[in-house]
Order: structure tokens, then C-alpha cells, then sequence
């Protein structure tokens, strides 16, 4: 349990002490809110959507998530590449504590990520509904943090190298981020698109921590909760898997 | 005096290729012992086996009694060890790293915070403990890695190259150390090493592998006056031959170049 501790506490600080890392990764969801946000919320009002900020921000904070969480799991690369992986692979604990302390480190500092952005978000006009809610709201970030750490693991544990590390962002994260409901919603898109987004674990994670802000989830609550649960502990098991086949 | 470590007929395969053939020792415990030989010899190989790091095809290895491929977690805390690369968490302190080291070896805390500041302090790092270890030399870097390797007590110290990349001054220093700490603690060291003259002052005795398979063993006198050798470094290339070695490829590049011929083309 010791070990779960301190190799979490080793990501919270080196999370801390990177400011460069804090400021650059809200670079990308300041963007898209100000951009997507300002720009298409004349728009979506006229459509009868109602207010776009507070459609867009659960999906910007997720996307913060999202990005965190899976650069979290990757950092496996480098602490390999820069040798110390060595040092907890050959300590007299299991990986199992090892990959767990990591996880739950990466997860905490994905949401500390996402958190900053909702502040962002608040600043911009962002409302939740129902202030009732708001544990839910962090439930549901915390297990996006959790479920994309588990995929970024899986990635950090089978990849020798940083070479790779492009293609995953641009073939996985951004489709996963696109197609999740983030930015628009899925109603009245093509059959085929609507299917897609329903395959996406990530839309369940935006859908649920929409409707703890808004008080209105599109595929239900319960749908939600349960779905993104039960991919979070698959994902852990699947990253902590191929984690404990990492060969030195 | 016991026998610290115990190999016999150990052998490591990848596919065809036999990075370790059929190789037999023993290490006294107290001793410090010089496994030498050129790039690529299996080395690395032999250490990472003894570490509990990679399973060895057959053979038996028995680490302060322990056998590595079972009771994994008795054996790592039989030993500390000094990686041929850097370990270290370059984003933390001197402090931290120990600090963490100390914890996933499970020191009690009263002796961790002891054994931290002796440490530092003897491998001269006291003052500089609290920085970032990103503002190290590299020298300073080895020895805060050797002061880690023995936060937990280990009745053995491997180093793998532990004096790679370092000025005369430090290397100097750092074997110093490493001849204190054994004379007064009865510390077992192995080592690896290219530095000959390094092996000939402090090993007490040596076993030189080439193609994996052990082909001279004994004390360094002994090695010199078999080859009639004024000394180590020329008894060593008596031993391996003058042929220059490939780079080294480590067990994970052998595999990857094994898997690119096997499927016929590059994977990226």
C-alpha cells in the first residue's frame, strides 16, 4: 500500500513542480472553448439548442481529461527511456502496486487538470444546474481521469518509444474526443455517426458529467454511471496487465 | 563463509541465438568480484537474470539462497543495485529519490531518515541533497545511485559499468567507497566493468566472459601469470581476442531484430 503512495505522490509532485506542463496542456481546451464556444453560440441559440458555453464546457473539461489522463499512462515511455522504470521494476513490491500507484497519480493529475479548466469554463459563463450534483460531476471526471489512464498505460507499457506516440493522438484521441458529444450533440446526426458516438466510451463519460451540470443526461444516468464503471475497471485490469509484461 | 551467489549451468536463449552458454560460479560472501568481458558477451544478460529481471532458459541461480525465478521478492531485497544507465528521477530531489527507495523497500522510517543522511554524507552529497537532481553532474548522479543501492541494507551490490562516462577523480572516489563499504559491512560486490585496471585493483577475483561462456576465472594474478600477461587489459584481449565486438544490442534489441527478420520487413 506504501508503494500505491508513493508513486502516486511522485506524479502529483512532478505535476506541481512542472508549470510549463500545467499552463501548455490548457492551451489546447482554452482554444476550443473560446473558439467553438464564442463562435458557435449566436448559432446554436438561433437553432433553439439553448446555451452553448454550458453544452460545450462538460466536453472541454473532459477532452482536458482525456488528454492528461492518456499522456499520464505514456509517461511510462519516458520513465523508461530516462531508466528509472528500472528502479520500481526492481523493488520487492508487485507490479500490480507499482502500475496502481501510477494510475491512480496519473488520474489525480488529470483531473487537477480538468478542474482548472471548469474554472476556466465558470469564468467564461459556464453554470451548473444543480450545485446538488456537483459530487456527481467529480465522480464522473474522476472515472474518465481512471479509464483514459488505463488506456495511455496500455500504450505506455506495449510502445518502446516516443515514435508512436503522434499516430495514437491523431488515430484514437482526437476521434474518440470528436466523436464523443463534446461539442455537438448526437441528435440529428447520420445513423452511422449516432452508432459510432454510442460505441465511444468517452461519450458516456461527457454525457454523465453534462448532466450532473445540466440535470439532463441523453442516455440516462444510470446508462452512464454503469457504463463508464464498468470500462474504467476493464481498462485498469487491461493497462495493469500489459504493464506487468513489461520486459527491461 | 557462505556463498553469496551461486550460478550453475545457467543458459539463456533467444530463439537461436545463446546469449548466455552453459556458465558456472560462485561468489564468497564479502568478496568483490569482477565479471569482465567485451560488448556483448552476456553481461547484462547475466545480471538481469541474477536480478530477478529476466528467467533464464535453464540452469540454477541461487542469489544470499534464494532462487530468483521463485522467491522473487526475498531476492530483490537481498541485493541494491547500480544500473549501467541512469535511474534516477531527475524531477525529484536527492532526498525524494531516497526517500522513495527507502519506501518500496519498505525501511521503517526512523531508519530510513537515519540511513538517508549517512548515505548522502558518504558519498559526499550531504549539502546538496534537497536540489533537483536534474542539476547534477554525472558523476554526482552515480554516486547518489550507489548511496540508493544501499538504503536497504542489501547483503549484495551489483554494479553493471558502475564507472561508465566518469572522470579519473570520481571513478576513483566511487570505488573508494564501494572497498570501505565491503571491508566494513562484508557488502558482496559484482561488477562489470571495461576499465581492466579498475578490476585489477579491487576485484578480488574475476570471471571473464566472452560469447557466453566463461573462458578464464580466478584472481587477477592468477589471469596474468596464466596468459604471461604484464597485465589485466592484456591478459583480457589474450583471453577475447583483438576482434572488435558489434555495438552492443541489449536482450530487447536481439528480439526486435529477430521479429523484423522473422515478419519480413520493418514494423514502423
Amino acid at each position: 500500500m506504501k508503494a500505491i503512495y508513493i508513486l502516486c505522490l511522485r506524479q502529483l509532485k512532478r505535476y506541481v513542480r512542472s508549470p510549463a506542463r500545467i499552463i501548455g496542456s490548457l492551451g489546447q481546451p482554452l482554444l476550443f472553448l473560446v473558439a467553438l464556444g464564442f463562435g458557435f453560440r449566436s448559432m446554436f441559440a438561433r437553432a433553439g439548442g439553448g446555451n452553448y458555453i454550458n453544452f460545450l464546457s462538460p466536453g472541454i473539461i473532459s477532452m482536458a481529461i482525456l488528454f492528461n489522463a492518456v499522456f499520464s499512462g505514456i509517461e511510462i515511455i519516458w520513465d523508461r527511456q530516462f531508466g528509472f522504470l528500472k528502479e520500481t521494476l526492481v523493488a520487492p513490491v508487485s507490479r500490480l502496486e507499482i502500475v496502481f500507484g501510477r494510475m491512480l497519480g496519473g488520474a489525480i493529475v488529470a483531473m487537477a487538470q480538468g478542474t482548472v479548466v471548469l474554472l476556466i469554463c465558470v469564468i467564461a459563463g459556464f453554470r451548473i444546474h444543480n450545485s446538488l450534483m456537483v459530487p456527481l460531476a467529480i465522480l464522473f471526471m474522476f472515472l474518465i481521469a481512471l479509464l483514459f489512464t488505463g488506456i495511455g498505460t496500455v500504450f505506455g507499457s506495449v510502445l518502446q518509444d516516443m515514435q508512436g506516440f503522434p499516430l495514437i493522438i491523431n488515430f484514437l484521441i482526437m476521434p474518440l474526443f470528436f466523436f464523443s458529444g463534446a461539442i455537438f450533440s448526437a441528435d440529428g446526426l447520420p445513423k452511422a455517426l449516432q452508432f459510432a458516438l454510442r460505441l465511444n466510451p468517452l461519450s458516456y463519460g461527457v454525457d454523465g458529467l453534462r448532466g450532473a451540470c445540466s440535470s439532463v443526461f441523453a442516455y440516462g444516468m444510470a446508462t452512464d454511471l454503469i457504463v463508464v464503471t464498468i470500462l474504467t475497471g476493464i481498462l485498469l485490469g487491461v493497462g495493469s496487465y500489459f504493464f506487468s509484461k513489461i520486459q527491461l | 563463509m557462505g556463498e553469496m551467489i551461486a550460478v550453475h549451468d545457467l543458459v539463456k536463449n533467444y530463439g537461436e541465438f545463446c546469449a548466455v552458454n552453459h556458465i558456472s560460479f560462485t561468489v564468497a560472501e564479502g568478496k568483490i568480484f569482477g565479471f569482465l568481458g567485451p560488448n556483448g558477451a552476456g553481461k547484462t544478460t547475466t545480471i538481469k537474470m541474477l536480478t530477478t529481471v529476466l528467467d533464464p532458459t535453464s540452469g540454477k541461480i541461487l542469489v544470499n539462497g534464494h532462487d530468483p525465478t521463485r522467491d522473487q521478492k526475498q531476492v530483490r531485497r537481498s541485493f541494491g543495485i547500480v544500473f549501467q544507465d541512469p535511474s534516477l528521477d531527475d524531477e525529484l530531489t536527492a532526498q525524494e529519490n531516497m526517500d522513495l527507495h527507502g519506501i518500496l523497500y519498505g525501511v521503517p522510517h526512523a531508519e530510513r531518515v537515519k540511513r538517508i543522511d549517512m548515505l548522502v554524507d558518504f558519498v559526499g552529497l550531504g549539502d546538496r541533497k534537497k536540489d533537483l537532481v536534474k542539476t547534477y553532474s554525472g558523476g554526482m548522479k552515480r554516486r547518489l545511485e550507489v548511496a540508493r543501492a544501499l538504503l536497504h541494507n542489501p547483503r549484495i551490490l551489483f554494479l553493471d559499468e558502475p564507472t561508465i562516462g566518469l572522470d579519473p577523480q570520481t571513478r576513483n572516489h566511487i570505488w573508494s567507497y564501494i572497498q570501505q563499504l565491503s571491508k566494513e559491512e562484508g557488502v558482496t560486490v559484482f561488477f562489470t566493468t571495461h576499465y581492466m585496471d579498475e578490476a585489477d585493483r579491487v576485484a578480488g577475483d574475476v570471471a571473464v566472459i566472452d560469447h557466453g561462456k566463461i573462458v578464464a576465472q580466478g584472481a587477477p594474478a592468477d589471469l596474468k601469470e596464466r596468459t604471461k600477461c604484464a597485465n589485466l587489459e592484456d591478459a583480457f584481449i589474450a583471453l577475447t581476442g583483438h576482434a572488435i565486438r558489434e555495438e552492443e544490442a541489449n536482450a530487447m534489441d536481439r528480439m526486435r531484430m529477430m521479429g523484423r527478420a522473422w515478419r519480413g520487413g520493418g514494423r514502423r
